[in-house]
């Protein structure tokens, strides 16, 4: 296991009014993310555990291109990863993102 | 079998959701009246298992069970809901905890049922003493609730089965309800192999595997009573119909329940297969039973009418 | 004095000594071995028919238990190197060369004995280039094929897995050879005469049916949401703008996908009857929907698939039929169809590299060609006109002179940028390379050329190749649709947001799709299960395909 860190200044607060949603589920290939908001509107963070070792670089990349796009300040992203390819994991967060943005608790 | 359009009603959609394909989370979502499922510790407390780390295997933050209250048609129920696809839907310790705790909660208010979507392959290796004694406390808390009057529902159709102790556990609810892709078994296809051979058994062999574990089979041996659709309406549909159908539980019905079984074994220990079975039940074709469209199934079934209503 | 007519002698020998095995042109099954050491002669070019499908396999067995002093140092010339017995030829010294085309499940193996010299390799084909040798220079001695059945004079069905049976026969039969059939039964009447008798020396009844492998089954269970998205890409930013009518599918589950999309998304934006109408391809269950949704007037197959028959039956407007009502495929034809009659070829593969070049080839696997070259492979020898044709040809030469321009196919890679155990499906260098160097071949095994591919198209766009002007713009467009590999990491951010100005590049949001929608609510079918409920209950999986 690794744990990775990343912590973004982002442009403007996401959307909506719940405090938390989760999406996915941890299994070979897949992901859960656990979205919280808790922070400062102007920052976001993301905390990894993932079973795939040495993908830091990969990661930062796939981290720096959602807060580019999404821009989701306030939200503290937990994640814990069975080892999902890229492209799921973006796939996850942009999911996360629109599931804190719905109605609800 | 078309895609869903976005302003569509819960019903539709729950309708048009695959049970064993859902997620844990979106079957409890659909199952329930909209809106009305509260979480009790939920993954935002990160409540995982205190053993996986150990062996360097990654954690979920609700450790593979959804548990918490919500509504059915307006009255409450408890709900526990297993995610087959986190280490196959495993028992651990707080994975087996959350459940405990869900029953003993029942038991203690004594008027609310209990939904158990079950969806496991048993105990997980990892925390196998923790996971076993676990199964043994949950058996305990579902006979206790029971006792206190409470009826506790088991529905099975996810990925996973009801396999090991989840079979167990399933054999000890007020009732069962159970889809075509959903198993019953305490050994599974591999175990059975694996110790008795492949002679014996073929695991890989799918269409044994199911009309010798899977749903149709359950119904029509009477270990399940309500044979549902794969989608989450009609295990919806399912609940609500045991609901209203399971009686009291006390020693007569446990007296009736083993004589059930014991009469069951009587008639087909000898069969060699679940068609054998099926043949000597009098359905005409029975080797076309696999193939038959769930109403028909269902009327069927109906026909052979062997439910335990007045056992279990 | 010269004679003319040694090789009839020599066929004419060859039967007479199997005739005293045999009844008629019956042979029973203990007799197998004995007829072959009877028929066969050292150094013999023999074809035992296998391909990705159906197998010789009783044949198989009888060559192997062959006694060795009296055959050796065969030449086997053969579709497919797919059962154990067919290495198992080389090590016990039966075989000696080896010409094939395809060997999905003894890649492994056929690997490392290539390596260990115990396999003397001629060359590895396309089918299509494999047959066309069976008629210049690799002619079979005898050929050692499996049928569905037999009359007793030897007329034979071969049933909806006709495959390469016609041509092998048409190589062996009209140039002196022997031809032998392993049969399931032998009848009063055949249903249909795929074969005629006189073309087939000896029958065996064989044991059990032959084997069949369900190599096109693609269970939709498996679908991600990552090849819904890549699918609906393929849809709208190159089935769509073409009009692709007529077409052959690769067998990955990308293209299963866009199968399983055509009768729901492809529906929502109107393209049924303008796109997928014409197919050269194997009765693939998931094309079952579209199918039963009016989508597909026409297949033609290279062969059958386990489970479809029955369905195939019932629906002969689509498929190409006998007399008798079962499939008849043709590997041959079906493959020159894929070739000349088609507009557009789109699969997936293992590894493509920065100029398209693609490969199914690893350093310890060698899978073979099979015939997806020559789907994916431009026609030269093409004259007659299509939209698609002649609009890809416009993209990629739009100076010249409209009449005199050819026109150009479509070959579309299709793939997630990471594949299994999230290997990169973008490399610097294909394995394939470093295969051949090791191995000292002429030519290193490559799957489809990078001047053949016209479109790659990835999770996160549809690259156009024919819109490239140069090398470097090329390699950017592979590198601004490799993702987070580390070809995608390297690219040129500059270049690759020009090229996405000029259309070169498509992103989701540029052909108006949100990668959130990507659902598998979005599939005609979610199981087998809803595939047989499609079929009306006529399509009957295989056991290891069934959760009920």
């Amino acid at each position: 296991m690794e744990d990775l860190s990343f912590r973004h200044p982002v442009r403007s607060r996401a959307d909506g009014a719940r405090r938390s949603a989760i999406i996915g589920v941890v299994a070979s290939g897949n992901l859960e993310v656990l979205v919280e908001r808790v922070l400062p509107d102007a920052e976001c963070a993301i905390e990894i555990r993932t079973v795939a070792v040495g993908f830091g670089d990969v990661w930062s990349a796939v981290i720096g291109d959602f807060v580019e796009r999404y821009s989701p300040g306030g939200l503290k992203f937990s994640i814990n990863d069975g080892g999902a390819r890229p492209d799921t994991v973006s796939l996850r967060l942009a999911q996360a993102v629109r599931l804190i943005a719905e109605n609800g608790q | 079998m078309i895609a869903p359009l976005k302003d569509i009603t819960p019903a539709e959609r729950a309708r048009s959701t695959s049970f064993n394909e859902a997620s844990a989370r979106t079957r409890l979502e659909l199952l329930l009246d909209a809106g009305s499922f509260v979480e009790f510790i939920g993954p935002e407390q990160r409540e995982v298992s205190p053993h996986l780390k150990i062996f360097d295997l990654p954690e979920q933050f609700d450790d593979g069970i959804v548990v918490g209250r919500g509504n059915l048609d307006g009255s409450p129920v408890f709900v526990a809901a297993q995610e087959g696809r986190f280490m196959g839907g495993a028992f651990g310790e707080v994975h087996g905890a959350k459940l405990t705790g869900l029953l003993r909660a029942a038991r203690q208010i004594g008027s609310i049922p209990v939904l158990i979507l079950f969806d496991t392959g048993g105990v997980r290796l990892q925390e196998a003493n923790a996971g076993e004694l676990a199964i043994a406390e949950i058996m305990r808390a579902v006979m206790e609730a029971r006792s206190a009057g409470v009826k506790v529902i088991g529905l099975i159709g996810g990925r996973s089965g009801c396999y090991g102790g989840g079979g167990l556990i399933a054999g000890c609810c007020s009732a069962l309800a159970v889809s075509e892709p959903g198993r019953i078994a305490v050994s599974g296809p591999e175990v059975i192999e694996t110790n008795r051979g492949v002679e014996e058994f073929d695991s890989r062999d799918r269409a044994l595997v199911w009309r010798t574990m899977g749903g149709k089979h359950r119904r029509l041996l009477g270990a399940a009573d309500v044979f549902a659709d794969d989608n989450v309406q009609d295990f919806r549909e399912a609940a609500r119909e045991l609901l209203r159908l399971v009686g009291p539980f006390s020693l007569d019905r446990l007296r009736a329940e083993q004589e059930r079984l014991a009469q069951r074994l009587r008639r087909f220990g000898a069969c060699e297969d679940a068609v054998d079975i099926w043949t000597e039940e009098g359905i005409p074709d029975a080797e076309t039973v696999p193939e038959l469209p769930a109403d028909q199934f269902v009327a069927l079934a109906n026909r052979i009418g062997r439910t335990s209503r007045d056992a279990r | 004095m010269t004679t003319w007519e040694n090789n009839r002698s020599a066929r004419d020998a060859r039967i007479a000594a199997g005739a005293s095995l045999a009844n008629g042109k019956v042979v029973e099954t203990q007799d197998v071995t004995r007829l072959l050491e009877a028929v066969l002669r050292p150094g013999d070019r023999v074809c035992l028919e296998g391909d990705n499908q159906k197998q010789a396999d009783l044949l198989s067995r009888a060559l192997l238990a062959i006694d060795v002093s009296k055959v050796n140092d065969l030449h086997m010339v053969q579709s497919g190197v797919v059962l154990p017995e067919h290495l198992d030829l080389f090590d016990r010294g039966v075989a000696k060369r080896l010409d094939y085309a395809y060997s999905g499940p003894q890649s492994a193996r056929i690997a490392r004995m290539l390596f260990g010299g115990k396999i003397e390799l001629g060359a590895v084909h396309t089918y299509l280039e494999l047959f066309a040798r069976y008629f210049i220079d690799l002619t079979p001695n005898v050929a050692l094929i499996a049928a569905v059945s037999a009359d007793r004079d030897g007329n034979l069905y071969t049933g909806p897995n006709t495959e390469d049976t016609p041509t092998v026969v048409e190589a062996t039969a009209f140039k002196d050879g022997v031809v032998i059939a392993q049969v399931n039964e032998i009848v009063e009447t055949v249903p249909r005469v795929d074969i005629p008798a006189d073309r087939v020396h000896f029958i065996v009844r064989a044991d059990k049916p032959f084997f069949v492998e369900p190599l096109f089954t693609r269970d939709p269970a498996a679908i991600t949401e990552g090849q819904i998205l890549t699918a609906m890409l393929a849809i709208k930013g190159v089935y769509a703008p073409y009009g692709v009518q007529r077409l052959n599918h690769g067998i990955g589950f990308s293209t299963a996908a866009i199968e399983l999309l055509l009768p729901t998304f492809g529906e929502r934006l109107g393209l049924k009857g303008r796109i997928a109408t014409h197919f050269a391809l194997n009765p693939h269950p998931a094309l079952i929907p579209a199918i039963e949704s009016g989508w597909v007037r026409q297949i033609h197959s290279f062969g059958s698939e386990v489970g479809m028959d029955d369905y195939i039956r019932a629906r002969s407007d689509v498929y190409f039929t006998g007399p008798d009502g079962s499939l008849r495929s043709n590997r041959a034809f079906c493959q020159t169809a894929g070739l000349y009659a088609c507009d557009m070829f789109i699969g997936s593969t293992l590894q493509i590299d920065l100029q398209g070049n693609s490969s199914t080839v690893t350093t310890s696997r060698i899978a073979g060609f099979g015939g997806a070259p020559n789907m994916g492979a431009d026609a030269r020898g093409r004259r007659h006109p299509s939209e698609p044709w002649l609009r890809a040809g416009a993209e990629a030469d739009p100076d010249g002179s409209a009449l005199m321009r050819r026109g150009r196919k479509l070959v579309v890679q299709i793939g997630e940028t990471f594949g299994d155990k999230n290997v990169p499906l973008f490399v610097e260098k294909l394995d394939a390379i470093e295969l051949a160097e090791k191995l000292k071949l002429d030519l290193a095994p490559v799957m489809i050329y990078g001047d053949d591919v016209t479109h790659v198209v990835t999770e996160e766009g549809v690259a156009n190749l024919l819109l490239c002007r140069t090398a470097q713009e090329r390699e950017q467009a592979i590198r601004g649709v490799a993702g987070y590999t580390d070809v995608g990491r390297r690219r040129d951010h500059g270049m690759v947001s020009r090229l996405r100005e000029r259309g070169v590049i498509r992103r989701p949001e540029d052909l108006g799709i949100n990668p959130l929608d990507a659902d598998r609510s979005l599939l005609a079918a979610r199981s087998i299960k809803d595939l047989v409920r499609w079929s009306g209950g006529l399509y009957a999986p295989p056991s290891k395909f069934r959760n009920w």
